[in-house]
């Protein structure tokens, strides 16, 4: 397959990857910094690249709502948006996943208000992990672009039947350049496939009815369904992931373990700071410590038990939340971490922190401190810490 | 225009059955919709009365595809399922002629779904939006809404020793369509079947976003017997106070004058939720005022756009 090399920012690449996979409706609505990916996107709807309907609802609340509209009559539907459009999609998001509507959904990270602040963290994202949304996680705008291709395949699987958000992180990611391998249109529209919707309401002949009230008599039925799903979605990730790989070349699971099999200490974190923690555990392993990485990429549904059995031989853990959850004792992503932890009988040492809240940079030499401190709470000579703040200013 | 002789032959597309109170209005509106309709029609509903008393899962009382998303966002929902259609046709996957109909009572119209309904005018799509319009919010319990007309006790704008009952006068949600300029708006009642159906029909013809206010009572709300929907809703017309009229591309009609224009305190006294309003003549002389200015600016709409 002949590749072409090009460079483009993450919203360059979702908005290449959606023009590609060439959905029948669109309905979006501006926000920093996810707007572009529909800019350019309007651009091809203009110019005749694209046969979708694109659909400048005056909200995200009705964006998303659109979407349901649209999704539940058959069409393969995306929509883009970031941080308060994401709030403000809240109550439709649950809707859309309750009623088992594949969505695709380009989210670009980015810090819920307030402060208001336009840039990067994932506040956003992880007040939606009970929405039951597939949530994909992407290091680089090709990560974003590959996942963007594989999403509709994720989403629209019998066995799933889950909308998809896949996220970039907020201008790191969506306005950072990058190079990248952009793939034929032929070949991203053969492994994308047709979609046939199993039911519809715009098939007239065979009406249903759709979002019905469901009483006590049956919702927990619903949501179990549902549960199951989201269980299958994991099977299904690695499914396309490994004929992702057959096509393109470049295979994807659930999580990415980085230089773990003899690691003493790992870091677990998400996104763009992944990439970073890449070059800290070269630089560490050049000095003799023996660091490694879990970068998870789907964290929706959670990768609980093959986190666990990678930790099993380390020594300590830090788990890097770039959101907050409040809760006086990690933030989200160490919460789940812990969770799996549990349940696989572990009491690994584990230090959980929050960083880079409202676009706080965060460098190698902060996470090369981080591991060191792993090495000072394996060594017994200090206790790990609970969401503790890297980089505050004092 | 198919009088309710003729609709009762046609296949009704809302069957018995469903939880809807006797004498409730809606189920007439959804007849008057349906039966106006010669086209296959998808139907999207906003939370409330209407959705709730004919989903009850694993039932549906609806013969043609219905999708019920939430409360404040049936136009938004209903502007998606259009796109889809139109994109879908655009690509030859459907050949049918399809019409798209969406119904909120008057709190998801008029208050809550405001924006998701002005949004899809806008734009254009070519669906037709119906509110039911029953005055307040039945379906939590009659509380009140900005259609909720002025002295009208409800739940949370009650009679009481002070305040007595809404203070302020309905928004008037026929006029802001017609400020979209959408190709037709109107306004009709549950009890005039022919004037409700001459219109549905009308608007299935047109191409483009449509806006159709129907009065309905609403049994309990209004505090009424199951045997008064009708005349109640012919009676408020005689009042003056929701006038049947329709404005087609800027034009304005008045569809019905009544011979003998009835004081408001006719209506009023048929419905307990105006019972304390009856004893308040300030307000009844406020409302009085309103509805006559009202109804005399109507009328020189219709006759400054019917100008040659």
């Amino acid at each position: 397959m002949e590749k072409t090399i090009a460079a483009r920012t993450g919203n360059e690449a979702m908005a290449e990857a959606m023009r590609q996979i060439n959905p029948d409706v669109c309905a979006a609505y501006p926000i920093t910094p996810a707007t572009e990916i529909m800019q350019i996107f309007a651009g091809f709807v203009n110019d005749g690249k694209v046969k979708t309907n694109l659909i400048t609802v005056e909200s995200e609340h009705s964006a998303m709502s659109a979407c349901v509209g649209s999704a539940a009559s058959g069409a393969r539907t995306m929509t883009a948006t970031s941080s308060q459009g994401l709030a403000y999609m809240h109550e439709i998001l649950f809707i859309a996943a309750g009623i088992r509507l594949p969505i695709v959904l380009a989210e670009v990270n980015r810090n819920i208000s307030a402060p208001i602040n336009i840039h990067c963290d994932h506040s956003d994202t992880m007040a939606e992990r009970d929405s039951g949304w597939i949530q994909l996680f992407s290091e680089n705008p090709q990560e974003a672009y590959d996942a963007m291709i594989m999403a509709p395949r994720i989403a629209e699987h019998k066995d799933v039947s889950l909308p998809i958000m896949v996220t970039t992180d907020g201008f790191i990611i969506s306005h950072g350049m990058e190079r990248i391998e952009l793939y034929p249109d032929a070949e991203v529209q053969k492994f994308v496939g047709e979609y046939k919707a199993p039911y519809n309401v715009l098939d007239v002949d065979h009406p249903i009815t759709v979002g019905s009230i469901v009483l006590q008599d049956y919702t927990f039925e619903f949501k179990k369904a549902q549960h199951e799903a989201m269980k299958n979605a994991k099977r299904v990730i690695l499914e396309v992931g490994r004929e992702f790989a057959k096509t393109f070349g470049k295979e994807y699971g659930l999580i990415e373990a980085y230089k773990c099999d003899d690691a003493d200490y790992i870091t677990i974190s998400l996104g763009s700071t992944a990439g970073t923690t890449k070059t800290a555990v070269e630089e560490l392993r050049a000095e003799g410590i023996k660091a490694g990485l879990i970068k998870i990429r789907s964290f929706r549904p959670f990768p609980a038990e093959e986190i666990a059995a990678i930790l099993s031989k380390a020594k300590a853990v830090a788990v890097l939340d770039r959101s907050e959850s409040m809760s006086n004792q990690a933030g989200p992503v160490a919460t789940e971490v812990k969770n799996g932890l549990y349940d696989a009988g572990m009491k690994v040492p584990l230090a959980s922190y929050i960083y880079g809240l409202g676009g706080r940079e965060i460098f190698i030499e902060d996470i090369k401190d981080v591991y060191k401190e792993l090495k000072n709470i394996a060594d017994g000579k200090s206790k790990p810490e609970q969401a503790k703040y890297i980089g505050l200013k004092v | 225009m198919s009088s309710p002789k003729q609709a009762a032959a046609v296949e009704t597309k809302l069957t018995g059955g469903h939880r809807a109170c006797a004498g409730c209005a809606f189920p007439i509106a959804i007849k008057e919709v349906l039966s106006s309709c010669k086209y296959p029609v998808v139907v999207v509903n906003a939370t409330g009365c209407m959705e709730v008393t004919t989903t009850i899962f694993p039932f549906t009382a609806w013969k043609v595809p219905f999708l019920h998303n939430a409360f404040e966002n049936s136009a938004a929902t209903c502007s998606g399922i259009e796109g889809a259609y139109q994109s879908l046709k655009k690509q030859g996957k459907i050949d049918k002629n399809i019409k798209f109909v969406a119904f909120g009572g008057d709190g998801g119209t008029y208050d809550i779904g405001l924006q998701s309904l002005s949004g899809a005018m806008e734009r254009g799509h070519d669906m037709m939006y119906v509110c039911y319009n029953n005055e307040a919010y039945m379906n939590t319990g009659v509380q009140r809404s900005s259609a909720t007309p002025r002295g009208s006790s409800t739940t949370t704008a009650p009679a009481g020793k002070v305040i007595n009952g809404k203070q302020q006068n309905p928004k008037d949600l026929t006029e802001i369509m017609v400020a979209h300029n959408i190709p037709y708006v109107a306004q009709t009642t549950v009890g005039m079947w022919p004037d409700a159906t001459k219109k549905f029909e009308k608007a299935f013809e047109i191409t483009g976003a449509k806006f159709v206010n129907i009065y309905s009572p609403c049994i309990p709300g209004w505090g009424i017997e199951t045997s008064q929907t009708i005349k109640l809703s012919k009676l408020v017309v005689d009042t003056c106070m929701w006038p049947i009229y329709e404005v087609e591309n800027g034009k304005y009609k008045i569809n019905y004058k009544p011979a003998t224009k009835l004081p408001v305190t006719e209506f009023y006294k048929t419905q307990a939720r105006f019972k304390a309003l009856l004893k308040d003549e300030a307000q009844i002389k406020l409302i009085q005022d309103w509805v006559d200015a009202k109804w005399a600016r109507l009328q020189l709409m219709e006759e400054a756009t019917n100008k040659a």
